[in-house]
């Protein structure tokens, strides 16, 4: 695990480490599983043609999660995701990579507590940001 | 054509489930941890999970966006003439952590209803707000997450 990020080691401008995710059509079998999403565009290919889909598609959800953990990886145990909002613009199919990335647009503290707010979002292959959105997290202090 | 009338969307406006009880348990956090490929040992090393400020497994936000994680939805007080789902996005605030072993009550409201002509005919969005209640009441987590029907 990284070391701990704390409230003064950001500023407006910090990258949020990204992450780097390679879904496979394994994956999203796994994911129907876990999240209870059996939705057949994300497994069973005939099902994603007959609607208009190119191939498979990921998860809106999974990409969720994804964007979660980039948050969670970077704010370490010491930090909490206060809040995450999140618009699905573009469709990522498996195979191909998601990379998770982010930056910190805003810091302030309120009532003792150290606030963090973060533009992220999901970018495909070809740089689209196909889930754009935005996280608040809290940072602890140095102290 | 609009399908949703001003009567329809007042009608379906605040329509709630009851509360559903939701067990938070480790193996649930492990397969979704494992479906994520997030090997954070926040999520998956007890023996870790023991010696740190939450002193067990602590649930992801993430799972907080799985469907099993919303038990059933509030029915709409009519059917809706186009039935294919999109996922609209949402937001989601946390509150309080939550650890493995807790046992979680959700409420599920129809907060919104709008509807949209697309280019294939008539969007109808509907957002449902969740609230996560532990046992002691405090609210833990509340989303508001969108459904696209078209």
């Amino acid at each position: 695990m990284a070391k701990q990020v704390y409230f003064e080691d950001v500023e407006v401008g910090t990258e949020v480490s990204p992450l780097v995710k390679h879904p496979t059509p394994r994956q999203l079998v796994m994911w129907a599983g876990a999240s209870g999403d059996y939705n057949e565009i994300h497994y069973n290919k005939e099902a994603a043609l007959q609607e208009k889909l190119p191939d498979i598609i990921v998860h809106g959800r999974l990409k969720n999660s994804f964007l979660c953990q980039m948050m969670t990886d970077w704010i370490g145990e010491g930090g909490f995701l206060k809040k995450i909002t999140i618009q699905h613009r573009g469709m990522d199919i498996p195979g191909k990579d998601i990379t998770c990335k982010g930056k910190v647009m805003k810091k302030y503290v309120q009532e003792g507590k150290n606030y963090v707010e973060c533009e992220i979002w999901t970018e495909n292959s070809q740089g689209q940001k196909t889930a754009p959105a935005t996280a608040v997290v809290m940072l602890p202090s140095r102290g | 054509m609009a399908v949703i009338t001003e009567e329809m969307r007042k009608k379906a406006i605040g329509v709630e489930t009851k509360p559903i009880i939701l067990e938070v348990e480790k193996g649930m956090i492990r397969k979704f941890a494992e479906a994520v490929g997030d090997p954070n040992p926040l999520w998956l090393d007890e023996a870790y999970a023991k010696k740190n400020r939450f002193k067990n497994i602590v649930a992801p936000p993430g799972l907080f966006h799985s469907v099993t994680f919303y038990g059933v939805r509030p029915e709409l007080p009519f059917e809706l003439p186009v039935k294919r789902r999109l996922d609209g996005g949402g937001d989601w605030e946390y509150f309080l952590p939550v650890t493995a072993g807790e046992k979680l009550t959700l409420v599920n409201r129809i907060s919104d209803l709008r509807e949209r002509e697309g280019k294939e005919g008539p969007m109808v969005f509907i957002t449902y707000e969740t609230d996560w209640r532990n046992e002691k009441s405090e609210l833990v987590a509340r989303a508001h997450s969108t459904t696209i029907f078209r």
